[in-house]
Formats: C-alpha cells, sequence, structure tokens
C-alpha cells in the first residue's frame, strides 16, 4: 500500500532516527510512504487567532500536494497524508478542520494560493499510530520477529497529538494507542500519571531551565512507575525528555538518566530493522545499555 | 450601599479591550465563571505571576494590564486547560489573543540573537520555529 507521507523540518535535521525507523517499520508491514516531490514547513504550531487566515496557507499547500497525489494516482486509495510529527500533524489537522468548516475561508485562501490547484476539503490528515491502530494490533504483533519481553517502556503523548479534542488521536486525558502499540511488540507498557502532561514545548528555546524541572518531574514520576525508558512519537518532546535530561542533572545530583525512544525505534527493533534504521546512535540519553541488559542487542 | 465596598467601574475603554480579546480569540471571555480549573491543571502555573484564572478575570474586566504578566508568555499552548473548562472556553485562544496584541505592535517577547550559540547549535529546527511563531 503507498500512502502520502509529510515529514516537516525536524525528522530531516535532528530526528532523522523517527524517520529511518518510521519507513523501516512501515516497510515491513506492506506500507510504502511517500514523500510529496515538493512540500513546504507547516508552521509547526497551529494558528489560534481567528483572524489569522495567513498561518494557514503553510499547512494547506502540503494539503494540496497530497491532493495531486492522488488524483495521479501516485498513492493507494482515499486521499490521505501520513505524518510522524504530532505538531505537524496537528497543523495539517486544525487547517484541514477550518477549510472544511469555514468554507469562506477556504474561497478566500484558493483564491490567494493561486499557483497551485484549488483544494476541495477531502483530504484526511493521519498520523502513524492511527494507520497502526486502523491496521490492528494483532497484524502488527504477527509482524514482531524480536519481541521486547521484559523491556518495560512508559509511553509519554505530550499534548498535540491529544489536545484539543476535536484534533486528538484519542481520549485526552487517558490515552492507550501507545501502550497497545507496545503490548504488540512484546513490551510491558508503563501508564503513569503525566504522561500527557506538557513537556514545556517550545519553552525550552527561552525558559530552558524551566523545561528541564519539567523533563525532571516526569522521569521521576515514570520511574516510580517502574519504567526504564520512555517513548514518545514526538521530536520537540524527545529533545525536552532527552537532551534536557542534562540541564535536570545539573539541578538535581541525585537524578538519574532515563533513555527516551520514539516509539518507531522500538517497532524497528521488534521487526527486526537493520541497526541503522533504529538510529539509536542519535539518542542522547544511551540506551544500548539497557537493551544489551535486556538481550534485545 | 456599604462604603467599604469596591465597586468596579468598567469604562469604555475597558469593554473595547474586552472586545477586542473576544474578536482575535473567537471565546467569549465573560463566559468564564471562575471555578479555577483552568489554574489547577495548567503544568506552567507554578512559574506564572498570575494565574490562568486571573488572566481570563482580567480579560473580562479589560484591564490591559493583563499584558505585562509574565503567564500569557509562559502558556505553552498544551491545551490541558482547553480540554478541561467546564465553560468550554478555549483559554490557548486567549493567551495567544493576549500574545498577539503585543506582537501585532510589533513588541517581541524573544529576541534569538540573544540565545546563545551553543543552545542555536542544537536546538532541533522545530523549538525555534514555534518559539519564533509564538514569541515574535
Amino acid at each position: 500500500m503507498k500512502i502520502a507521507y509529510y515529514p516537516g523540518c525536524t525528522l530531516k535535521a535532528t530526528a532523522k532516527s523517527l524517520e529511518s525507523s518510521a519507513l523501516a517499520a512501515a516497510k515491513a508491514l506492506g506500507i510504502e510512504m511517500v514523500e510529496p516531490e515538493k512540500w513546504n514547513c507547516c508552521g509547526v504550531v497551529p494558528s489560534l487567532t481567528s483572524d489569522d487566515l495567513m498561518r494557514h496557507i503553510g499547512p494547506l499547500r502540503n494539503l494540496i500536494h497530497a491532493q495531486e497525489m492522488s488524483k495521479a494516482g501516485s498513492v493507494d486509495g482515499d486521499p490521505r497524508i501520513l505524518t510522524l510529527c504530532p505538531m505537524c500533524y496537528n497543523t495539517l489537522k486544525s487547517t484541514n478542520l477550518r477549510m472544511r468548516t469555514k468554507p469562506d475561508d477556504l474561497k478566500t485562501l484558493n483564491e490567494f494560493n493561486y499557483l497551485d490547484e484549488n483544494y476541495d476539503g477531502k483530504v484526511e490528515v493521519l498520523h502513524y499510530l492511527e494507520l497502526l491502530r486502523d491496521i490492528g494490533w494483532d497484524k502488527v504483533a504477527a509482524k514482531v520477529r524480536k519481541p521486547l519481553t521484559g523491556l518495560k517502556i512508559a509511553p509519554y503523548y505530550g499534548c498535540l497529538l491529544l489536545r484539543p479534542k476535536e484534533i486528538g488521536i484519542d481520549d485526552p486525558e487517558e490515552p492507550t494507542i501507545q501502550n497497545e502499540l507496545l503490548n504488540a511488540l512484546g513490551a510491558e507498557s508503563i501508564t503513569f500519571p503525566y504522561a500527557t502532561r506538557c513537556c514545556g514545548s517550545y519553552q525550552t528555546v527561552p525558559e530552558k531551565y524551566s523545561v528541564a524541572e519539567m523533563t525532571y518531574e516526569i522521569i521521576a514520576m515514570a520511574r516510580k512507575y517502574g519504567a526504564e525508558a520512555l517513548s514518545t512519537s514526538c521530536p520537540l518532546c524527545a529533545f525536552n525528555l532527552d537532551n534536557r535530561q542534562k540541564e535536570a542533572q545539573e539541578k538535581h545530583s541525585h537524578f538519574k538518566p532515563m533513555p527516551v525512544f520514539y516509539f518507531t525505534q522500538l517497532m524497528a527493533l521488534a521487526f527486526g530493522a537493520d541497526r541503522k534504521e533504529c538510529g539509536f546512535e542519535l539518542n542522547y540519553i544511551e540506551p544500548m545499555t539497557l537493551l544489551k541488559e535486556k538481550k534485545l542487542m | 450601599m456599604q462604603d467599604n465596598i469596591k465597586k468596579i467601574q468598567l469604562t469604555e475603554k475597558n469593554d473595547e479591550f474586552t472586545r477586542l480579546v473576544n474578536e482575535l480569540s473567537g471565546q467569549i471571555v465573560t463566559v468564564c465563571d471562575q471555578c479555577g480549573t483552568c489554574s489547577g491543571s495548567c503544568p506552567m502555573a507554578l512559574e506564572m505571576d498570575i494565574t490562568p484564572s486571573t488572566l481570563m478575570r482580567m480579560s473580562q474586566l479589560g484591564q490591559r494590564e493583563v499584558m505585562e504578566s509574565r503567564a500569557m508568555w509562559l502558556c505553552a499552548a498544551c491545551f490541558t486547560c482547553t480540554s478541561r473548562c467546564p465553560r468550554g472556553l478555549d483559554l490557548a485562544k486567549v493567551a495567544e489573543a493576549l500574545r498577539q496584541i503585543k506582537l501585532r505592535d510589533a513588541i517581541r517577547h524573544v529576541d534569538l540573537k540573544k540565545i546563545p550559540k551553543e543552545d542555536l547549535a542544537t536546538l532541533p529546527p522545530i523549538a525555534l520555529i514555534s518559539c519564533s511563531q509564538k514569541f515574535t
């Protein structure tokens, strides 16, 4: 099955391991993720003011590329666009929702964006985890060659995958989609109270020590509930929870670091993908000791 | 009426500000009941100078000083308050409206040139772009 895939900026820069592992895992499931010939920045954060239509142009143009790919038959099925980054997912879906519910705004933007074809509002924005849920956890489990037995992972969901609720892929307070995936991979998924608590997001630029404090609290809580590592889908959560452990250690001498995985890295590992595709060397807190301890390496 | 009761006087200027916040956010801030669910839910509240519910109250009363708060800049737009507000208000949009009023006067909150070079070298694009979108 071929599906249009929007990577976004960070997967081509600091989160290469998210992309390489996701592509490898999808391949094992018989999915070919096809990147549009051209795409642009989604803007990362959705515009929240009612008059700020201009900010929807970026996401809209990416939706149009998916529409074109569907018309040209270069992908299968109904027009869809697959995302891995929750921030891309959120911005694209927010724009899509606005275009579908406010026809006047769609008309204005189509007129402004006259160099592209008109958007018809029919593209579905999909997150990788939703696609897996649609395929079925039993089918995911059937592809596992190296079960992640004994690995205790706390899935961290963060904000933009779940909220606001008209955008989110799961329950905004008690999500289970990542837990279900980890269980299908043979790992033990740990539910903990801060799984949906914000990591501080872009505050990491002007307020890095506030974010480090949030990282400290989230990781300490996950450890209290028995987790040995975290999993996430967001390259910004990953940066804040993984790299900001350095600042957390500076402030709290007793703090014990914890590896943070992309859920796709764990999928690729369980599916027996190449080590290069798993990309563990890009993790900030090294995960190899834990994986060797569990005889997964 | 007792003399010691302070009556809140709303001038036309207060009204004007409340209307502006309503228009930009698409929310009707006077719907807020001041229950405090947002303040109890906000992961940044401890760092804030005023709580999210105070921010709402000041917006209801048209007090422009709300824009001098650190709180509106500390909002990470995580939508926790939005998903929990029993009155169905989208507070993330209210905070965004307040930030936008400042930013549209060309008053930026973050100057990326002042971020240390070693930080800029490690920060992912997703952090820098979202920071620019929200703070400049």
